[in-house]
């Protein structure tokens, strides 16, 4: 079987995939450079990734296609998103140009890459490409790249016997890595830790002893960030941790930088406007619902 | 057939360079890096079949392994600027500027 199929070796229907995949990851990796918002570029991102592990199942890379899944998509990927969240997961950039011409130039120096790319790849004449059925034969996907990597290969054409010692020094890097995360992210504790009896103490002194009151519930908005009503219907201040409170800032557009309170009177006035619009035969709600304001 | 393939590499390598230049945010230029491995990935498996040898799928690997520690450790630069400077915009990293 594997000596009939060393010509061509390109399955049924992969040039279908191919034209589908390409298009989808050449306009989610468009998408991703020209998105606004960094957490749609990350999960756009993601979409490359994942059609890429297509690309490489296709290309009989059966291993290579779950490690892109698991390690590419769902862990780097993962980090990316767990960062995106800590700096502002709404964060959009400001596409005003900062360099003059910038554009300009990054765009003219894109094409000229990408054709002297082209050009180069396309003056090359490709031989007719082989398969990996004899490479995967012996033992599957997984039992040959474990043959090159560890033992001594009797199939490939390379000088060195094995990766050993390309592996043994990619751990190294990867111990360096962890030990680097940790001491770029370690932060020193000026003061030293409050105890449990410090802090038991301090609650008791303080005119809150029970628990702190919950965020507020909203129909259109439940998350953390949205304070709670007191039954005045003042913001209560301490049913939102301040750190989260310092960046509510544009993080909820649709209230259009109200607090809670005034979002619910508007809402209010707004529908006292329609239903009196409704009743007299009308209905200008914009108008109405300032005015309503300032009845009040 | 490898052909396109590594057109559709060298289209996302281009993407990948492009964004680069023209993003501010550090996390999305970074991220464009990812697509640049991810697209000479590509190029080394489709290779990797056209030779009909694994040696392309083992320095996809290695390059696999080479950028999961490189984002460790550059989004761990990432959140150490933004924590002292509140701001992930390559403009602002201008200390060091002449």
């Amino acid at each position: 079987m594997s000596g009939t199929i060393a010509a061509g070796a390109h399955q049924t229907g992969e040039s279908g995939i191919f034209w589908f995949l390409a298009i989808v990851s050449v306009a989610a990796a468009l998408g991703m450079i020209f998105m606004r918002k960094v957490v749609y570029s990350a999960l756009l991102l993601a979409v490359v990734m994942l059609s890429l592990a297509v690309f490489y199942a296709v290309n009989e890379a059966p291993f290579l296609a779950f490690v892109q899944v698991i390690v590419y998509t769902g862990a780097v990927l993962m980090l990316f998103l767990f960062v995106i969240m800590v700096v502002g997961v709404s964060s959009t950039e400001s596409m005003v140009e900062t360099i003059k011409g910038q554009r300009v130039a990054a765009a003219l120096a894109g094409i000229g890459f990408g054709v002297l790319l082209i050009l180069g790849i396309g003056n090359a004449t490709l031989p007719q490409a082989q398969g990996l059925k004899n490479a995967n034969s012996d033992g599957g996907n997984v039992m040959g790249l474990a043959r090159l990597l560890f033992g001594s290969n009797t199939r490939s054409h390379n000088t060195m016997s094995s990766y050993i010692f390309a592996f043994e020094v990619t751990s190294a890097l990867l111990i360096t890595a962890a030990l680097g995360a940790m001491v770029l992210a370690h932060r020193e504790r000026l003061t030293p830790k409050p105890t449990q009896r410090q802090l038991s103490e301090a609650r008791m002194k303080s005119d809150h002893v029970s628990t702190l009151p919950p965020p507020g519930t909203y129909a259109r908005h439940n998350s953390v960030d949205m304070p709670a009503l007191l039954p005045d219907g003042s913001v209560s201040e301490l049913s939102v941790s301040p750190v989260i409170a310092r960046r509510r800032g544009g993080s909820h557009e649709d209230l259009h930088g109200e607090g809670p309170e005034s979002a619910v009177r508007h809402g209010a006035a707004t529908l006292k406007a329609v239903l009196q619009g409704r009743d007299e035969g009308q209905v200008e709600v914009e108008s109405e619902s300032p005015a309503e304001e300032e009845k009040k | 057939m490898t052909g396109h393939y590594l057109a559709l590499s060298a289209i996302l390598f281009t993407i990948g360079a492009v964004g680069v230049l023209i993003r501010r945010n550090a996390i999305v230029i970074f991220m464009c890096v990812e697509l640049m491995l991810n697209a000479t990935n590509l190029a080394f498996v489709s290779f990797s079949r056209m030779h009909g040898t694994l040696d392309g799928q083992i320095i996809a690997f290695f390059v696999m392994v080479v950028a999961a520690a490189e984002v460790v450790v550059g989004l761990a630069i990432i959140m150490a600027i933004f924590r002292s400077r509140k701001s992930s915009s390559v403009d602002d990293a201008n200390l060091l500027k002449y």
